[in-house]
C-alpha cells in the first residue's frame, strides 16, 4: 500500500489552504484528491465579485479567489489528483479512491477532512403538490446558468433566502428573467443584509418574510406556487393564501456538510452543526482526523474558510511532528440564544480561534464566555444575526480550570 | 430634513446605517463601523454604483463560458446596457484571469475583464 504523511479529501479553498500552509510549514508529503476535473471546489461557479476582501484587501470574484489558492499549491509543488473520489476512509487513515485507473489505496498518516457542503433539497422539506419539472436547487441552478449556459427559466419565485438564492435573483435578473417573490418562512432573512440589499432591493424583488409555499401546481412543467402568510409557530395563516404564477421554482433552503466519509471512519458529528465535533487544532475525535471549511460548519464568507484550515494546518503539523496534540478535555458548551460553536473542546493549554451563530437576531447584546463563575471575556455588540458567523480569538491562559466554558448571549 | 436607513455593501458585514440629510448634504450619521460607510451612504445619495459579475461565450474551451466582472462600479442606471454588451461578447480559448473582453463598456470608464482561466481544448 501506498503512505503518504497527509491525504487532504476535497481541493476546495479548504483544501488548498491546508496544503499550502503545511507545505509552508515543512511538511512535503502531501497528496490533495479533488472528485472534479479541476481544483477550485464551489466557487469556480460562484461569479459574482465580495470574496477575499479580508485576505487580500480586494473584492474578487470566486473563480479568481480560488485560482489565487490553486496558483499557490502549484508553485508550492503540492501533488493533487483530480477525478477522483475517496469511497471510503477508515478508522486507521486508510484512504480509499476511485480514480480514472482504478482503485487507490493509501495509508496516512494525518487525513483532513475539506469535502465542503451540498444543498437541502426539497426533500428534506416536505411540500405538498405534485412534482412537476422546473424545481431546482439554488446551487444546481448557479451551476447550470454559470458553467454550462442553460437558463433555466424566465418567470422565476425563490424559496428560502440563503445566500445563494438571493445571488441567484440578482443573476436571473440581470440575464432577463422576472423574478417575483422570494419567500421565507423565517421573520427574518437567513442570508447577509448586503446581499439583501444588492440582490434583492436593488431589483425591487419582493422578499416575503414569514411566508412560506405551501402548493406546487402544474404538470408536466410548473405552473405557479401557492404562498401563504405563517405564524410564530410557522403555522399557515388562513385566508393569507395567495397564487403566484412562475415557470421555475428555486430552492435556497441551506447546506449540509457531506459527511459520509467522517462517518464511515467513525468521527463524532454534532447535531447542531451536522459536521464533525473538534478541538482547538480542528481534530476530530479520531486521532490524526481532522476538518475544516464548509465540511465541518456551513461558512458564508470563504475568507474565513481560508483562515480556518490554516489554523487547521498548524495542528496537523505538530501532530505530524510530535506524534499526538494534547488531550481536550474542557467541554465548550452552547448557552442561551447560541446556535452552535466550534470548536467543541479544548485542553486549555493553546490560543483558540473560536466561531459561532446566534440562533435568532438580536440588537445591543453582549457576548460572554464563561467558566464556572468567572468571566472570561464579556463583549458588547450592537447586533447579532444568525446569517453572521462571529469568530474571536481567546488566549490559552484565559482558562482557568477545566470546567466547562460557557458561551452565551446575554439580553 | 429626510432620514433614511441604508445597508453598506461594501463589506460582509453590512452595516445598518441611519442617516438625516437634506439633498446631498448628510446632517448626521450612525452606526457605520468604519469610513468607508460614509462615503457609500455619500455615493448613494449622489449617484449609486454598483459593479457586475457576468459570463461570456466562449469557443475552444472545455466549458461554453467564461466568467467575467467590471474593474470598477457603474452608474445603477446603465446595469442593463452594460449587460446587453456583455451577452454580445465572445472570447476564443486560451483566456486568463484579466483579460480585457471589453474596453470602456459604454464608455463609462470600466473595464469588462475576465475572471477565470480557461486553456485551449486540444
Ligand atoms: C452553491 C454554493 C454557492 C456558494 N456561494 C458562496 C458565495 O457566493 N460566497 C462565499 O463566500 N461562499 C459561498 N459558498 C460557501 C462556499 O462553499 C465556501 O465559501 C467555500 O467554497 C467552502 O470551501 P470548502 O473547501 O469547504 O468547500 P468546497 O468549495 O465545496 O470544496 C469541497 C471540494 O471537495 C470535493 N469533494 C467532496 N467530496 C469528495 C470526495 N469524496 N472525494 C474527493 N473530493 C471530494 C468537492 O468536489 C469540492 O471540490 C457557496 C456554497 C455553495 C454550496
Ligand atoms: S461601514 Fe465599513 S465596516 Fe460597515 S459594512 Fe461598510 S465598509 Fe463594512
Amino acid at each position: 500500500m501506498n503512505r503518504r504523511d497527509v491525504v487532504i479529501i476535497g481541493g476546495g479553498p479548504a483544501g488548498l489552504a491546508a496544503a499550502a500552509a503545511l507545505k509552508k510549514a515543512g511538511i512535503h508529503d502531501i497528496l490533495i484528491v479533488e472528485r472534479e476535473k479541476q481544483l477550485g471546489g464551489i466557487l469556480r461557479q460562484c461569479i459574482h465579485d465580495g470574496f477575499g476582501l479580508t485576505r487580500f484587501g480586494e473584492t474578487l470574484s470566486g473563480p479568481e479567489y480560488s485560482q489565487r489558492f490553486i496558483n499557490e499549491v502549484k508553485d508550492l509543488q503540492i501533488e493533487s489528483i483530480t477525478n477522483a473520489t475517496v469511497i471510503d476512509l477508515s478508522n486507521d487513515k486508510v484512504v480509499t479512491i476511485d480514480t480514472t485507473e482504478g482503485l487507490l489505496k493509501i495509508q496516512a498518516r494525518a487525513v483532513i477532512l475539506t469535502m465542503g457542503c451540498r444543498e437541502r433539497t426539497r426533500g428534506a422539506l416536505a411540500i405538498p403538490g405534485t412534482r412537476p419539472a422546473g424545481i431546482y436547487n439554488a446551487g444546481v441552478a448557479q451551476s447550470y446558468m454559470n458553467l454550462y449556459n442553460k437558463m433555466v427559466g424566465k418567470n422565476i419565485v425563490i424559496m428560502g433566502s440563503g445566500d445563494i438564492g438571493l445571488i441567484m435573483a440578482r443573476r436571473l435578473t440581470l440575464e432577463g428573467a422576472h423574478v417575483s417573490a422570494v419567500f421565507e418562512i423565517l421573520p427574518y432573512p437567513s442570508g447577509l443584509p448586503r446581499n439583501i440589499e444588492q440582490c434583492l432591493n436593488d431589483y425591487n424583488i419582493p422578499l416575503y418574510l414569514s411566508h412560506s409555499v405551501i402548493d406546487i401546481k402544474g404538470d408536466p412543467r410548473i405552473e405557479s406556487v401557492v404562498a401563504a402568510q405563517v405564524d410564530e409557530k410557522q403555522k399557515i395563516i388562513p385566508g393569507t393564501e395567495k397564487e403566484f404564477p412562475c415557470d421555475t421554482l428555486i430552492l435556497s433552503v441551506g447546506l449540509i456538510p457531506e459527511n459520509e466519509l467522517s462517518l464511515s471512519a467513525g468521527v463524532s458529528l454534532d447535531g447542531r452543526t451536522k459536521g464533525a465535533i473538534v478541538d482547538e487544532n480542528f481534530q476530530t475525535d479520531v486521532p490524526g482526523i481532522f476538518a475544516a471549511g464548509n465540511v465541518l460548519h456551513v461558512h458564508d464568507l470563504v475568507d474565513f474558510v481560508s483562515l480556518e484550515a490554516e489554523k487547521l494546518a498548524e495542528g496537523v503539523s505538530r501532530y505530524l511532528k510530535e506524534g499526538s496534540l494534547p488531550e481536550a478535555d474542557i467541554p465548550v458548551e452552547t448557552g442561551s440564544n447560541i446556535g452552535h460553536v466550534i470548536p467543541q473542546k479544548i485542553s486549555g493549554t493553546r490560543d483558540i480561534q473560536m466561531s459561532l451563530r446566534v440562533r435568532r437576531p438580536v440588537k445591543k447584546c453582549r457576548l460572554v464566555i464563561s467558566q464556572g463563575s468567572h468571566t472570561i471575556k464579556s463583549i458588547p455588540m450592537p447586533k447579532a444575526i444568525p446569517a453572521e458567523m462571529i469568530q474571536l480569538q481567546l488566549k490559552a491562559d484565559s482558562f482557568i480550570s477545566k470546567e466547562p466554558v460557557e458561551v452565551r448571549i446575554d439580553e | 430634513m429626510n432620514s433614511r436607513t441604508f445597508t453598506c455593501i461594501i463589506c460582509p458585514n453590512g452595516c445598518e446605517i441611519q442617516v438625516s440629510y437634506e439633498g446631498d448634504k448628510i446632517h448626521e450619521i450612525n452606526g457605520n463601523k468604519c469610513k468607508k460607510g460614509l462615503q457609500y451612504v455619500e455615493q448613494e445619495l449622489t449617484d449609486p454604483r454598483r459593479t457586475i459579475a457576468s459570463s461570456v461565450r466562449i469557443k475552444g474551451a472545455e466549458l461554453p463560458l467564461c466568467s467575467v466582472r467590471l474593474t470598477k462600479p457603474i452608474p445603477k442606471k446603465d446595469i442593463f446596457s452594460v449587460m446587453e454588451k456583455i451577452n454580445q461578447a465572445d472570447l476564443t480559448a486560451p483566456v486568463h484571469i484579466g483579460d480585457v473582453v471589453i474596453k470602456n463598456v459604454c464608455g463609462l470608464d470600466s473595464d469588462v475583464i475576465v475572471t477565470k482561466d480557461m486553456e485551449r481544448l486540444q
